[in-house]
């Protein structure tokens, strides 16, 4: 398909590509391309100016932080984050769940900023990095600033990621005592998902405390607050979890549509919440 | 490639060993790139929508979609195409499985399904039935042929892809 006509750069340095994007109020930035390309194709997205990341290798890397913390940059691929060693010897469930998004072709290509800052309800990061309490990396013209991910996702296709800025990095801490989990129901074998948790828990014989995020209920993001705090002090066990998850989404206004009712995503809720939880609570290494 | 806004830009690409220099605009997909450019018209389009896999090519090593790349950004990159894989006629070991195994029916795949094998094997040279069968899941065969295609897979890899 012929895509309208727009401008393309491929700038050098962070500070190029800040600059053009915050000189051109309809510039947009090209990551993986993974989304974007097809939004444009549908004049969905109608940019005038195309500032491709893809010359920025400093977005790329994947690290280990002074305080042990895994920094991976946003222009990390799904595909270099599967095979990275920092990433399985710190938070195996990122590499994990980046496995499961798409296809090889897909994964060869999109990019763990560019899942995030699209701020699509139904991306498997948002809720991920909101369970592992990560810290989003935001250059913009007047520097550099750290957002929680339970702040940095506003609305659908919004998050604090704005016009003229970009995220640099994302930062999750090293595990202390926790492990972590991710269950979904999806379309198909690697789709779109209809429902998504993840779980980060520390537990020792029993929770101690338990972080869990559901995705594709709301615009954002939503902390199971109600669940976390049942789960502190109980039994890891599946029934004991199961027992926990109950009626935890009846306050919840999740979307309808073809896929599946309101309803039925409150049950998945639970459902893929208690999963989270208990394949998070198998997974603390002591 | 430039640094600054433009709406077209010379290009360097090299395609199935041969280095290619054009002008293209800024926004010409990379699949329209290499089949009306180049006139190399092995690479399909099927859904234009990144969904089906049969505009899929290596670049740089990695099989991507060509349909959802722009041919500005292969500017530098070494790409191979359905048509770069066999060599002075000579089939490969898995075009041959392919062949053989009659894993293909109306073929409008099968470019796609060829480059998303041949990058699985050489990552991977003895794969399972299940590592085959993730390796093609972003491949679309509308003839519905997956159980053929697999056996090719694996035929070509006992042989030694």
């Amino acid at each position: 398909m012929l895509l309208r006509e727009v401008e393309y750069a491929r700038p050098g340095t962070i500070e190029d590509a800040l600059a053009i994007l915050g000189s051109n109020p309809n510039a947009r930035a090209l990551a993986g391309g993974q989304t974007l390309i097809n939004v444009m194709k549908a004049r969905a997205a109608a940019p005038d100016v195309l500032v491709d990341l893809n010359g920025l290798d400093e977005l790329r890397t994947i690290g280990i932080g002074g305080d042990g913390s895994l920094e991976l940059g946003a222009m990390a691929t799904y595909s270099s984050i599967m095979q990275s060693p920092e990433v399985h010897s710190t938070r195996p469930v990122i590499a994990e769940v980046a496995g499961m998004i798409a296809d090889v072709q897909v994964r060869n290509r999109g990019t763990i900023g560019g899942n995030v800052c699209t701020g699509d309800p139904t991306n498997h990061f948002p809720p991920l990095m909101v369970a592992l309490g990560a810290e989003m990396t935001v250059r913009g013209p007047d520097g550099e600033r750290s957002v929680p991910a339970e702040e940095f996702f506003l609305g659908v296709y919004m998050t604090q990621a704005g016009p003229g800025e970009l995220l640099t990095r994302i930062t999750v801490p090293a595990p202390d005592g926790q492990g972590d989990g991710f269950a979904i129901v999806p379309i198909g074998r690697d789709g779109t998902a209809i429902v998504l948790a993840a779980a980060c828990v520390r537990a020792n014989g029993t929770i101690q405390e338990a972080r869990v995020a559901l995705g594709c209920v709301d615009a954002v993001p939503v902390r199971a607050s109600e669940l976390e705090s049942r789960l502190a002090g109980s039994d890891p066990a599946e029934s004991a979890v199961r027992e926990a998850a109950k009626g935890v989404a009846a306050s919840l206004d999740p979307p309808s549509d073809v896929h599946a009712s309101a309803d039925y995503r409150r049950h998945l809720a639970e459902v893929v919440a208690a999963r989270a939880v208990v394949g998070a609570a198998g997974k603390v290494r002591r | 490639m430039s640094a600054q806004p433009v709406t077209s830009a010379f290009v360097t690409v090299t395609v199935n060993g041969t280095t290619y220099e054009r002008e293209v605009d800024a926004r010409r997909l990379l699949v329209h790139f290499l089949r009306d450019d180049l006139d190399l018209t092995g690479t399909h389009i099927g859904c234009d929508t990144g969904n089906c896999g049969a505009c899929t090519i290596l670049v740089d090593g990695q099989n991507v979609k060509s349909c959802m790349l722009l041919a500005v950004q292969a500017d530098g990159a070494e790409i191979t195409t359905v048509e770069g894989l066999a060599g002075d006629g000579e089939l490969t070991p898995l075009q041959e499985a392919f062949s053989a195994s009659h894993a293909l029916q109306c073929g409008y795949c099968t470019p796609g399904m060829l480059i998303s094998a041949t990058a699985l094997l050489r990552q991977n040279p003895s794969p399972t039935e299940d590592e085959i069968r993730k390796a093609l899941q972003g491949n679309i065969c509308r003839c519905t042929g997956y159980v053929n295609i697999v056996e090719a897979v694996q035929a070509a890899a006992k042989g030694g892809e």
